[in-house]
């Protein structure tokens, strides 16, 4: 990871700032975000998920997710879920990949097994919200080509395209904040026939161990179907040393 | 002095003074009526709305709960482009490539939310401890024959597939695409969407010539109401043509026809500007509104016409004596014939389905329009053109003697003519109890359009086109994994697919089966639900995170996981049948299955299937207040109680009659039917009007008999009805000839009516004139009817 950015910036310092295309231009940005980002080791952090549909009837869902950060390959993830009763126990395991799909396994409680999910799919919506399983996942910096669109004052828009062929989106929408460790702020999702189908926003950001920027509320809005999910999260924890360990099979049959 | 002549001599009054000042200031009148004309015609707008939920008022409670049911899941409207290879398989390599193509495509459409095909198709398949969740084909090009052959038996065995999205012997499929149109402004909308589909399949056919492809769904149901609508609106162009062909042959005079016109185009500039003033978006319905009051308003310019040119042939006198004259004869029965016509269509308002508000209300205006412009524009352009005519005779004393000679005809039997007529009437309303109502809104096209022959060619190939649907609820947040939830709808379920109107049931419990088959190594003991409340919910919750991209389980479940969609597809049945189809369902579940699981059927299909029904009942408080209303005008105009009771049986008769045709000739009936009794009421007492009224004016000023005053009617105004008749028939055929059932239907039964009433009037009217007649004494006090009025 390191080294791709040594080179970037040497290849950039090269060509001067001014001769730079919006295609590398946002390349750097998702990359400064990347870098901003990174040393966090591992964090868990507790999650409401509110659906709610055009006639506000609601729908929750309460998950906790733990996250180890790698620097070779993408991060991995383990999502437990506490309710509704049903399937409260029920865990998923995620390894992204930079390249190529994701593995994903599923622990199922009431038969005690864990099942492989087949992950060319990842692009419809995460337990009915209006969230995509894509859009949830770790955002490594392999899964899209950039363009940067402008700036202002210290909101960087970048137009990102994803690389999988699968993808529900032609293209996403992200306002970057310079000014606070190129945090993002909002994200717009263009659906497969390039029509604004999803806004999603960060707010209540805080900051963590004088680093991380961790947004409280994600609400994302789906123009389309006008329906929502609103996430909301508690008591971010980057102090759980979780290691390798906490992130396998048997790791997740333990899980709740 | 006769009270009745003061009072005619009253209106007379009036009507002479009006006339003289219209002469007098023809230059003002006339500049100022075109300045009304235009004016209103300015604020004109020509917008149309081809939404098929322009039928339903608000208020309609099928409406309510199909919006209900799309906002708890989606809303769904959709194109379905059905393609049949000319090889008849489906399963080839070229075949599957290009269905996979043209599903790539479709998701371009504009508002498209989702797109299902046979290739996209979400297969699941169980290798030991992993489950796949797949597209059926992917990349076919690129498969070998076995990996076709594969697919081919999945897809014949998938219940999903069959009979919805593949015929059962492989060689139809469907690509249908799912639309969440905004409804902001569907004039925009749909046709956004047509165009795109339209301009796709024609890319598609050129890349794949062999393949036929058919079209229909909502979508291109709301762009067949659209074209309709349009082609309707061009309708007026024809009636026009009659109209001018009409008044030249009746008036035989060049400068009366383009006075004529000028009436019905001033009429029709206001009617357009009322319609962009009250913001009217035309439907189908509501789009002939031009033709309506085209052949409603020439019959006033007519009258006046005719009156004036024959008192200049035949009188000889000046243009301007005849003019004021006839403006004289003419006030009062135009304005009595406006005045009803105008409260028939006006009670179009107690319907329940807005297009007919809309035609009501805007012919309504346009005839008070025309009633206007027929007594002021009329007779200043009269005054003005330079009319000649040339003294004839012979022609209208051929017409008298033979009306008169059929007066006699009727004066020497009216008991027979009598007994015979409502031995006849009493068939007839026999008859007409035994039509059905038929809103199957396919079959309101008929075979000229596409959108029918499509929707025949996919009914007869691969699928219905009609559905309902359930929205079965569990009573509590999670429920539909509880298996008791899950068993019975698995049994309600199995119960529609043995209905032998069902083509296809698509129901939550087929997916709990297929999930808990492939969580068992695709074992086929397992396609049953689930056992255990908390393996079907984890069960579910992989599999939904298993799909991709708008091919999720939204449009069946809604978000609390309480209740589950179960859509039926059902062979072309008529409405009566349909409704019958969605009680029977209503009343299983209510048999069968706990309260909370109980739930109405709802569907546009069942919606328009009871249109018809909702329509009559409502428009029925509208008809009885418009018999009652156009009689007590008539009782005013006549001043008479007794006559104008007796006149209610000339005026509904005809419509019984044209129901009972009706029945011999279609026996089904639709929504656009239910208007004509009080549309036609308004239209045809006008013919009751001029022959009671020329009968009455026999026996009391002339102090004729009851029947030398029927043959004097019929000498009188007899042609002058056959002539009225012939131009109303003339615009009605025109109607007629709509490719759309809502406007044809109506146009072809109002002619049955319009015929039969004029029949009644020439030999029931005239017979019952005389019977009772008979019985009343012959001389009136005229001295107390003097009195009456005076006292006013």
């Amino acid at each position: 990871m390191k080294k791709i950015i040594l080179i970037t910036a040497v290849l950039l310092s090269s060509m001067g700032i001014n001769a730079q295309s919006p295609e590398a231009r946002g390349l750097e940005i998702a990359k400064a975000a990347e870098q901003a980002d990174l040393g966090f080791k591992s964090s868990s952090v507790d999650l409401k998920m509110t659906l709610k549909n055009k006639n506000g009837q609601t729908s929750e869902r309460d998950l906790t997710t733990k996250t180890l950060e790698l620097t070779a390959d993408g991060d991995k993830s383990l999502i437990v879920f506490n309710s509704p009763r049903d399937v409260k126990g029920t865990s998923t395991l995620t390894f992204t990949h930079k390249v190529g799909p994701d593995d994903q396994w599923l622990f199922l409680p009431s038969i005690k097994r864990v099942k492989r999910i087949s992950s060319n799919n990842k692009s419809g919506p995460f337990v009915g919200s209006e969230f995509a399983y894509e859009d949830l996942s770790s955002q490594e910096v392999e899964k899209y080509s950039y363009k940067f669109l402008e700036e202002k004052e210290d909101i960087l828009i970048v137009e990102q395209d994803p690389v999988d062929p699968k993808s529900g989106y032609t293209r996403r929408v992200v306002n970057y904040n310079k000014g606070k460790g190129y945090r993002i702020e909002k994200v717009e999702f263009y659906d497969r026939k390039n029509s604004l189908l999803k806004t999603l926003t960060y707010s209540d950001y805080e900051l963590y161990k004088n680093k991380f920027w961790r947004a409280g509320t994600f609400n994302m809005v789906n123009h389309q179907s006008n329906k929502e999910t609103l996430l909301k999260f508690s008591n971010y924890n980057f102090d759980a040393n979780l290691t390798d360990e906490d992130f396998t099979q048997n790791a997740l049959k333990r899980s709740k | 002095m006769n009270a009745i002549k003061k009072i005619e001599n009253a209106s007379n009054k009036f009507a002479k003074k009006w006339a003289a000042f219209v002469i007098k200031r023809k230059w003002p009148v006339l500049i100022l009526t075109l300045i009304l004309a235009m004016g209103l015609g300015s604020q004109g707008a020509m917008e149309f709305d081809g939404d098929y939920h322009v039928f339903f008022s608000k208020s309609n409670p099928e409406l309510e709960a199909f919006d209900a049911l799309q906002e708890k899941y989606t809303k769904d409207d959709n194109v379905i482009l059905v393609l049949s290879p000319s090889n008849g398989n489906i399963f080839t390599k070229d075949n599957l490539a290009a269905i996979e193509e043209l599903t790539a495509e479709s998701w371009n459409t504009p508002y498209s939310s989702r797109v299902d095909a046979l290739t996209n198709f979400q297969h699941t398949s169980a290798v030991e401890d992993d489950l796949y969740v797949d597209d059926l084909s992917y990349e076919s090009s690129s498969k070998t024959e076995a990996e076709i052959a594969d697919i081919k038996t999945k897809a014949l065995k998938e219940p999903l597939l069959v009979n919805r999205i593949l015929n059962e012997k492989g060689s139809v499929t469907a690509v249908n695409i799912t639309v969440r149109l905004p409804g902001v402004d569907s004039a925009k909308e749909i046709p956004e969407v047509t165009a795109f589909v339209r301009n796709m399949l024609t890319e598609f056919k050129v890349k794949h010539p062999n393949f036929e492809i058919h079209s229909s769904g909502l979508v291109p149901l709301n762009t067949a109401f659209f074209e309709s609508s349009m082609s309707d609106l061009a309708l007026t162009m024809f009636m026009l043509i009659i109209v001018l062909i009409t008044t030249f042959i009746l008036t035989r005079n060049v400068y009366s026809t383009i006075a004529t016109l000028v009436v019905v185009m001033f009429s029709i500039m206001s009617a357009v500007g009322f319609v962009g003033l009250m913001g009217i978006k035309l439907t189908p319905p509501s789009a002939v509104f031009p033709t309506m009051i085209l052949t409603l308003a020439v019959a006033d310019s007519i009258h006046i016409l005719v009156t004036m040119l024959q008192k200049m042939r035949k009188e000889n006198m000046t243009k301007i004596e005849a003019l004021t004259e006839s403006m004289r004869l003419n006030f009062m029965p135009v304005f009595i014939t406006s005045l009803t016509t105008v409260i028939g269509f006006l009670t179009m308002n107690f319907g329940d389905v807005p297009p007919f508000w809309d035609l009501g209300n805007i012919t309504a205006f346009g005839m008070t329009m025309a009633f206007l412009f027929s007594t002021t524009a009329l007779p200043a352009l009269m005054a003005i053109l330079p009319v000649k005519t040339k003294a004839k005779k012979e022609t209208t004393k051929v017409s008298k003697n033979w009306y008169g000679s059929l007066g006699n005809y009727v004066v020497k039997q009216p008991v027979r003519l009598t007994v015979i007529s409502f031995l006849i009437i009493g068939g007839m309303t026999y008859l007409a109890t035994r039509n059905t109502f038929n809103d199957e809104f396919i079959n309101y096209f008929d075979e000229s359009v596409q959108f029918r022959t499509d929707t025949d060619y996919i009914s007869k190939n691969l699928t219905g086109i009609y559905n309902v649907e359930y929205s079965i609820g569990s009573g509590e947040s999670g429920g539909i994994n509880n298996p008791e939830y899950l068993r019975k709808l698995n049994d309600f379920e199995n119960w529609l697919n043995k209905q032998p109107e069902v083509i296809h049931v698509n129901a939550f419990s087929e997916v709990a089966r297929r999930v808990n088959r492939s969580m068992h190594g695709d074992d086929e003991q397992y396609y049953r639900v689930p056992d255990n409340r908390e393996e079907a919910a984890q069960y579910l919750l992989l599999y939904e995170l298993s799909l991709p991209f708008g091919l999720d389980l939204n449009n069946q479940i809604n978000v609390d996981k309480s209740e589950t969609r179960v859509t039926v597809t059902l062979e072309n049945i008529d409405s009566p049948q349909m409704i019958a189809f969605a009680e029977r369902g209503e009343k299983w579940l209510r048999e069968n299955t706990p309260t909370e699981m109980h739930a109405l059927a709802v569907s546009p299909m069942l919606m328009f299937s009871k249109l018809g029904f909702r329509q009559a009942d409502s428009m029925f408080k509208g008809n009885i207040i418009a018999l009652i209303l156009i009689s007590l005008v008539l009782m005013l105009a006549l001043r008479s109680f007794k006559l104008g009771l007796l006149s209610i049986i000339p005026n509904v008769t005809p419509v019984l009659i044209g129901f009972g045709i009706w029945a011999l000739y279609k026996a089904q009936i639709n929504t656009g039917m239910v208007i004509v009794f009080g549309m036609t009421l308004g239209i045809i007492v006008d013919d009751t009007v001029h022959f009671m009224s020329k009968f009455l004016r026999a026996r009391r000023e002339l102090g004729y008999t009851a029947q030398q005053a029927v043959v004097y009617a019929f000498e009188t105004v007899g042609k002058a009805l056959v002539t009225t008749t012939i131009v109303l028939v003339a615009g009605f055929a025109v109607l007629s000839t709509s490719s759309f059932a809502l406007n044809s239907y109506m146009a072809r039964i109002t002619v049955i009516i319009i015929l039969s009433a004029l029949i009644i009037d020439f030999i029931l009217l005239p017979s019952l004139l005389i019977l009772t007649s008979r019985k009343e004494s012959k001389v009136v006090s005229e001295k107390k009817l003097e009195q009456i009025i005076l006292d006013k």
